[in-house]
């Protein structure tokens, strides 16, 4: 019954792991995207789970159902979560940005439900998931899946190890893409758009194909982001897309500063690293007595992640909406 | 689909609606229904009762009229199954996979559920299963529907048209309004203030739910102008622009969902009144007289809500600053007054729509995120910011959703609607009721 009795070595040690395991990897990367959106093209997305979705179904769909190669099945993700991009951006990216939000949402909702639907229970095997995949990429692994591998006292199992590796490298090609593109003059078009579209029109500019490029950029970065969960956690789970992961993504976004190349990477690492932090400490603290079980048990400790998630966004929102890095003249946007 | 509705409707038959003094049970209804749509009641089907361990509790034989109530220990959750082989020749659950379902069983009360069953040679998706009846039966089931998202749908689409602002956390001024409903019905004031134990209901006990539905509407009015007053009113003061709002109510949504988990807990209940009914047919279309009172009621206050817009001095202010904000306020109307006002009113109406949406399916607390997306669907197909576009667009995607389960899986049967907010957005993005001008 004493702070004393609490392990923080082990509590720092989770956290740390967390903070560069492959969940943030997931998270970095659809955050990437969503800095594409939202970030660099002003476009509003609420769903970015669902290109999250559609790149994990893609990869899965292509071994479980057309037993292509491994990298074919990533490909074939990354044209799921473009044509779930063309799809959500033909009809909304001509309105205002708040339909976009409404519709994004919307839509990934419906990829949800579809994936789990017993219609669809044939080829997504329904609630249960695509389980069958990840033989293949196992192949391809350099480590052996039972062995120990990291630094220190931070380990992974060799079969996680891999998505981790495979996971960070994806993260640097995606950076150095949109740092190389934000500097090409397709960039200055996008943000062009997004400070004033009227203008850039008037400049002779297509901005609704250039916002339609741009959505599809972003979401085919998240697709990535649900290859590598798929990767990790050997499994494509419908319920794993839940819609607030969206608004976890958007946190790590502001976070870390909307409009910054490196910013997604920071607000993950930092995100993975607070919130096992405090769920370990919260779980130690009703373990030891120290919070007493008639206020919180340790199945509600998971559920103060969204208490935290809902808060922060709230806040930064308002109080520092450029995050870490950001400036705020960049998100001095608005619904037009 | 039809007859799953059905089930729902006719499944509390006379004599069922209560259990037993002080003994708790579970039940259902087993029938089934034919090819011309009659309800056939099963004798001798044997549906076995087993904790959510799987324990193995008491099991029980349906009688002539196809009811089974069978005893059970004491409150809580319970599996029931159906043994399959006792059903009559030709008999199959709708959906094979619901051969178990759970129930959640009150103290004193008896827990229901129901199992889908059709004649095995009947499948919904031919043509010959639809039937003019079927259709008028779900056309007046999507109409209730439909209501209670209209009251959702119009507070959301006021508060879009005064302020500008989407508002992500409009579902959950709906769960707070079936919470705080839930939360009257049983315990009073007693159950926040324990001082009050002894004193008379609503300070020491719970109310009947009709009673307990006015402190829904007064807490749903309180969380909406709390939220203007302390959240919304000085972040517009600040220039904190609409997508921050936005944004804002997202975390918002965020910590109430899950502030509902931690105080309610994650399983879905019921109110203590009015919920086992037996259905009453009127024409040829059954509805309970929950439904047709609830129903009802959203009818009147929505036209009380059309008359105020349409007549009152405040109803008119609100239509002019959601027309044009800048030329309401240079004619003198005290514009954040306005905003107040409707934050009230959206959150008043939302608070009885959750009464009514708890009522009729069941009281839990995520049910809001679906909801929300059903209000989108409505308010973007009625046009955004319109008031009475809003009430005509959920009823049609009331009405729609549940006409569509003739044609498509029931459980596919939002995303349907969701689709159809897609193609609206196509092809009349205005809406049905919004005006032509260019909003993009």
């Amino acid at each position: 019954m004493s702070l004393a009795a609490i392990d923080w070595g082990f509590i720092l040690t989770q956290s740390v792991t967390q903070a560069f395991d492959f969940n943030a990897v997931v998270y970095a990367l659809a955050a990437i995207g969503l800095n594409i959106h939202f970030g660099y093209a002003g476009l509003l997305n609420f769903g970015q789970v669902g290109f999250v979705a559609m790149g994990a179904y893609g990869m899965g769909l292509s071994i479980t159902l057309w037993q292509l190669n491994p990298f074919l099945a990533v490909v074939v993700g990354m044209i799921f979560a473009a044509i779930f991009a063309l799809i959500l951006g033909l009809p909304t990216l001509r309105l205002r940005s708040d339909y976009l939000a409404i519709v994004t949402i919307a839509a990934a909702e419906i990829v949800r439900l579809i994936a789990r639907s017993t219609v669809m229970r044939p080829i997504t095997r329904g609630a249960e998931g695509l389980n069958e995949f990840i033989g293949p990429f196992r192949d391809l692994s350099p480590f052996s899946p039972g062995q120990i591998y990291g630094i220190g006292p931070i380990e992974w199992r060799g079969s996680q190890f891999f998505a981790v590796v495979v996971g960070w490298i994806l993260v640097a090609l995606s950076l150095l893409l949109v740092a190389q593109l934000m500097r090409s003059p397709w960039g200055r078009v996008v943000k062009a758009i997004r400070e004033d579209e009227d203008a850039a029109r008037a400049l002779g500019k297509n901005a609704y194909w250039y916002k339609l490029q741009a959505l599809i950029l972003g979401g085919v970065i998240g697709g990535l982001g649900g290859m590598v969960q798929a990767l990790g956690n050997a499994t494509v789970q419908p319920d794993f897309f839940v819609a607030p992961l969206t608004f976890f993504f958007w946190l790590v976004l502001i976070l870390g500063g909307v409009g910054r190349v490196w910013a997604p990477v920071f607000g993950a690492v930092v995100y993975w690293f607070m919130i096992t932090f405090i769920q370990n400490t919260g779980r130690q603290l009703v373990d030891e007595g120290l919070i007493p079980t008639s206020i919180m048990d340790t199945s509600q400790i998971d559920q103060i992640r969204f208490w935290i998630v809902g808060a922060a966004l709230a806040l930064l929102m308002v109080f520092r909406p450029q995050g870490f890095f950001g400036s705020r003249e960049e998100m001095a946007l608005d619904a037009r | 689909m039809l007859l799953f509705v059905s089930s729902v409707l006719l499944i509390w038959g006379p004599g069922l609606a209560v259990a037993q003094e002080g003994g708790e049970s579970v039940g259902t209804r087993l029938r089934f229904e034919n090819v011309d749509g009659d309800r056939i009641p099963i004798e001798g089907g044997r549906v076995t009762v087993a904790t959510l361990d799987g324990e193995a509790v008491a099991e029980g034989l349906s009688d002539a009229e196809g009811n089974v109530e069978i005893p059970v220990p004491g409150p809580g959750t319970y599996v029931l199954t159906l043994d399959v082989e006792t059903l009559p020749e030709g008999v199959v659950l709708r959906d094979p996979d619901r051969l178990s379902t759970e129930t959640q069983v009150l103290e004193g009360q008896t827990g229901r559920t129901i199992f889908a069953l059709i004649a095995g040679d009947v499948t919904l998706d031919t043509d010959e299963g639809v039937s003019f009846r079927q259709i008028l039966q779900l056309s007046v089931e999507g109409l209730k529907l439909g209501l209670f998202l209209g009251m959702g749908a119009i507070g959301l689409s006021l508060i879009f048209g005064t302020t500008g602002l989407v508002n992500f956390s409009h579902s959950e001024m709906i769960v707070w309004g079936m919470l705080v409903a839930y939360f009257f019905n049983f315990y009073g004031f007693a159950g926040f203030l324990g001082f009050m134990a002894n004193w008379p209901a609503p300070f020491g006990a719970g109310v009947n739910l009709a009673f307990a539905a006015l402190f829904a509407i007064a807490g749903g009015a309180g969380l909406g102008y709390a939220m203007d007053r302390w959240i919304f009113l000085p972040l517009r003061e600040r220039g904190v622009s609409l997508i921050s709002q936005m944004v804002v109510t997202i975390g918002l949504s965020l910590i109430l969902r899950y502030v509902f988990l931690f105080i309610f807990g994650g399983s879905p209940r019921f109110f203590a009144d009015f919920t086992a009914q037996s259905a009453i047919t009127i024409g040829i279309v059954d509805i309970t007289p929950k439904d047709l009172i609830t129903a009802a009621l959203s009818i009147i206050i929505l036209l009380g809500v059309g008359l105020l817009l349409l007549r009152t001095k405040l109803g008119k202010a609100m239509r002019a600053v959601a027309d044009n904000r800048d030329l309401a306020e240079s004619s003198g109307i005290d514009v954040q007054r306005v905003i107040r006002s409707v934050w009230v009113l959206g959150g008043s109406l939302a608070g009885l729509g959750g009464v009514f949406i708890g009522l009729s399916e069941q009281v839990s607390w995520n049910i809001g995120f679906r909801m929300l997306l059903l209000i989108f669907a409505a308010v973007v197909l009625g046009g955004l910011g319109t008031a009475f576009g809003a009430l005509v667009g959920a009823l049609v995607v009331g009405i729609g959703i549940q006409v569509s389960t003739l044609f498509i899986p029931t459980e596919l049967k939002n995303v349907g609607a969701l689709a159809l907010l897609i193609l609206v957005l196509v092809f009349r993005p205005q809406g049905i009721l919004g005006r032509a001008e260019r909003i993009g």
